[in-house]
């Protein structure tokens, strides 16, 4: 009877040190779904990598705002070159690593050098393709050439992949992480949670925050009982699903919804018949009622797209009209393509919800018109393999992540098989132009020439539920990069 | 008693070697490059070459069969491909998390189990059985994961007693870390406890039946010690079989009571490596929980043997 003992012990001391444990507000916990495969941002194209450490532990010459801006970083300021090709970098002054050692232009060189050496696993390498040379002119002024002007290099250098690390602890960053940035490194309980703590050596503006740890919570029938316990104080983009609007009710919480840079699409095999016929493509756009989708997926709160780019961004142009919601047109036009009784297809669907239950409502709208879909759920892992890499799909539903990825269209032998000349000759023209307004006007003829070609199915942006506690402040509303930037975060009490 | 022990950890190893080929070979059919789940969609062709070339897929699959066999019999299970560290810390980091669950866990449900058993056989068909039973019932049919969080919902959310999830370390502590376990092996322990005290209850029935009881009975033998000394001890043959499957699924099947309570253990790790790809960590971790099965099956054998006598000789 021992074992009935010791539990009615454990209850009577759970009851005596059952104390709020939200008494000193400097620290925070935030809930994450996925936990980093290892927190080099360098070196793994996991997203919950660059939502741990970017801006908070590790920093790159320029950063990327929350509301898609471009501000300098460890680069206080820069020149640029009449002819768009040499980037002057002018570097903070007094900057040192976490472990002590200083930063100067020679760690910039490094930096640079490794991500687009031969040898370099930095998953977003073309990120640095137009850097010809990089040198250090003196210890805090680094000049970079490129070998073409590009439009967004500025840009480019604030994403996650391309943050500055040393070379006395480049190697270690996986286990122990080392930057520059206003936290560091301080602890990684694997399966978890991982803790940084402030720097206070640091060189720019001090954080409110003492101490933020990130707890892993990969299961949302768990984050709902851990945000409503006090366990965790804030959800970045929180997996609620239907229980939202219990904490929307809840005045202890703020719930801020706000976007991403996931244009969800029904991607297409644009070489495969039948969907290498333009008509094939319209009748599928015909047949989307991208309200029904939206409303169908949890938590049900996707802004409609009709091309593939960001509604947030000034550069967007409205194009959910080009093809309208309408089976009788979507019928016609298969009739015209050839396929008056409709054909049989498959789509292959990836694990999240987005895209499991997106895929149902997608199956039974196209049935409407006459197309008949299997559906085949795969795993990430297979998803990579066979539809990405091998193209051996029809269909599939997947959300592009990556901020500003309109230029994949371009991309030869990408998975969609687009093959258009004038849009690549519009992509290629976008990356050597930096002039703003040039810019938008070349995004908008992008967007409209995919939304006309109905290369894929676009449905919708994927958004960001953001929760946390009602007396937090200072975290991001939108998501232009999909991170947990806590420099700005601190409690109101 | 030496040459059974020296017989049973023969087959023991025999079994291993066949676990390990078996394994090897199964996640070598499994599709799907681990450098790219790495490297992501946007990886250039020339990162994901390099990256093969460091992990060692490129290598011929005997090569890295043998290899890996060959550390695994100096204690090296390798380096794990995504998070950089090796199998072994990976897996110890999880194991002081998933032992104490399934030890605390399988106490907690003998506990419950074999009293109640004994209770309901021995009072059997009045009130206190049928109740017993039919509390058991309810037992075996409610799934363990609805029962966390119905737990969580009363223990953590509402009384705030004990957190909602998550495990602090041992390093904070050994109250807070055995507080973050107190649900999850409730959850755990209380189906296991009812299928346990229905075969603990069948079990001793069966006993009660035999001719040595009446015999012990009519001699004059007061019924406690009737049932405690010659029913319990003949009836735990089954009983321990259970134990032992039951240790078994507690080490190794616990991932559903790990993601509602998002404890780092075994499960998640074997999970979160298969998703990821990260063979050399789900081959690393099904070694050693075949390993810890084996181990159980052996020691419940020893235990068949301790518990009767007749089992030492012609076993």
């Amino acid at each position: 009877m021992t074992a009935w003992k010791s539990i009615l012990a454990a209850t009577a001391l759970a009851l005596a040190s059952s104390t709020a444990a939200l008494a000193a507000r400097t620290d925070v916990v935030i809930g994450i779904v996925l936990e980093p495969p290892h927190l080099d941002p360098t070196a793994g194209a996991a997203a919950a990598i660059k939502e741990v450490g970017y801006a908070n532990v590790f920093e790159g010459l320029t950063r990327i705002n929350s509301d898609g801006s471009v501000s300098p970083a460890l680069a206080q300021s820069w020149t640029i070159s009449d002819d768009g090709k040499v980037y002057t970098f002018k570097l903070q002054d007094g900057v040192k690593f976490h472990d002590g050692t200083d930063f100067n232009a020679e760690d910039v060189k490094f930096s640079l050098d490794r991500a687009r050496a031969e040898d370099s696993v930095n998953p977003q390498k073309q990120l640095f393709a137009a850097i010809d040379t990089v040198e250090a002119t003196d210890a805090t002024t680094v000049t970079v050439t490129l070998k073409n002007p590009q439009g967004a290099f500025l840009y480019n250098m604030g994403w996650g992949e391309a943050v500055i690390v040393a070379p006395e602890s480049a190697d270690g960053n996986k286990e122990t992480p080392i930057g520059t940035g206003p936290f560091k490194f301080d602890n990684w309980a694997k399966g978890s949670s991982i803790t940084i703590v402030k720097n206070p050596d640091y060189w720019g503006e001090a954080v409110a925050l003492e101490k933020a740890e990130f707890r892993i919570i990969p299961d949302a029938a768990a984050a709902i009982p851990a945000l409503l316990s006090g366990d965790v104080h804030a959800f970045s983009n929180m997996p609620a699903g239907d229980a939202l609007p219990q904490i929307e009710a809840d005045s202890r919480f703020k719930v801020v919804l706000g976007s991403t840079e996931g244009e969800t699409v029904l991607s297409t095999n644009n070489k495969k018949a039948p969907f290498d016929k333009l008509e094939v493509r319209q009748a599928i756009a015909h047949a989307l009622n991208r309200e029904e989708i939206i409303a169908g997926t949890p938590p049900g709160l996707g802004t409609p797209i009709g091309s593939h780019f960001a509604p947030h961004h000034p550069a967007y142009v409205d194009l959910t009209g080009t093809y309208p919601y309408d089976p009788a047109k979507a019928k016609e036009l298969l009739a015209a393509a050839g396929f008056p009784d409709g054909f049989s297809a498959t789509i292959k669907l990836p694990p999240p919800a987005y895209a499991r239950e997106g895929g149902q409502i997608i199956a039974a709208q196209l049935r409407q018109v006459g197309i008949n879909l299997e559906i085949i759920p795969v795993e990430w892992a297979d998803w990579l393999g066979q539809v990405f890499t091998e193209k051996d799909y029809d269909l599939s539903i997947v959300s592009h992540v990556e901020p500003m990825d309109i230029g994949i269209y371009a991309r030869p032998d990408y998975y969609f098989q687009y093959e258009n000349a004038d849009f690549d000759a519009i992509i290629a023209e976008l990356d050597v132009t930096a002039d703003e307004t040039k810019r938008y006007d070349l995004y908008k003829q992008a967007q409209e020439m995919l939304a006309k070609d109905a290369v894929n199915g676009f449905l919708f942006q994927l958004p960001k539920v953001g929760v946390w506690d009602a007396k937090l402040e200072g975290m991001w509303e939108n998501w232009p990069l999909a991170v947990s930037d806590l420099t700005k975060v601190h409690w109101t009490e | 008693m030496i040459p059974f022990l020296a017989r049973r950890l023969l087959t023991g190893l025999a079994t291993l070697l066949l676990a390990s080929v078996v394994v090897f070979a199964v996640l070598e059919i499994l599709p799907g490059d681990p450098a790219l789940l790495m490297l992501g969609m946007n990886a250039s062709p020339e990162a994901l070459a390099t990256l093969r070339e460091q992990l060692g897929l490129n290598d011929p699959v005997m090569v890295r069969y043998v290899s890996w066999i060959l550390g695994l019999l100096t204690g090296d299970f390798g380096r794990s491909f995504t998070y950089s560290s090796p199998v072994i810390d990976l897996i110890a980091e999880r194991a002081v998390v998933s032992l104490p669950l399934a030890v605390i866990s399988l106490l907690l449900s003998t506990a419950i189990a074999i009293p109640v058993g004994i209770f309901a056989a021995a009072r059997r068909g009045k009130a206190a059985d049928t109740l017993s039973m039919g509390a058991a019932q309810v037992g075996v049919a409610v799934p363990n994961f609805w029962f966390a969080l119905i737990l969580v919902y009363i223990f953590a959310v509402w009384l705030q007693l004990v957190p909602a999830g998550g495990f602090p370390g041992w390093k904070a502590g050994l109250w807070p870390g055995l507080k973050a376990l107190i649900l999850p092996s409730v959850a755990l322990a209380l189906p296991q406890a009812a299928i346990l005290a229905r075969v603990t209850r069948s079990a001793m029935l069966e006993v009660l039946g035999e001719d040595y009881i009446r015999t012990a009975r009519a001699k004059g033998m007061p019924r406690r010690h009737v049932l405690w000394r010659h029913a319990l001890r003949n009836a735990m043959i089954p009983v321990l079989t259970i134990l032992g499957l039951q240790f078994a699924f507690l080490l190794a099947g616990t991932i559903i009571i790990e993601n509602v309570f998002y404890l780092p253990g075994l499960g998640r790790l074997v999970f979160q490596a298969i998703t990821q790809r990260d063979l050399i960590v789900v081959e690393g971790v099904v070694m050693l929980l075949v390993a810890s099965v084996i181990f159980v099956n052996i020691v419940v054998d020893i235990c068949y043997a301790l518990v009767d006598p007749r089992l030492r000789s012609n076993a």
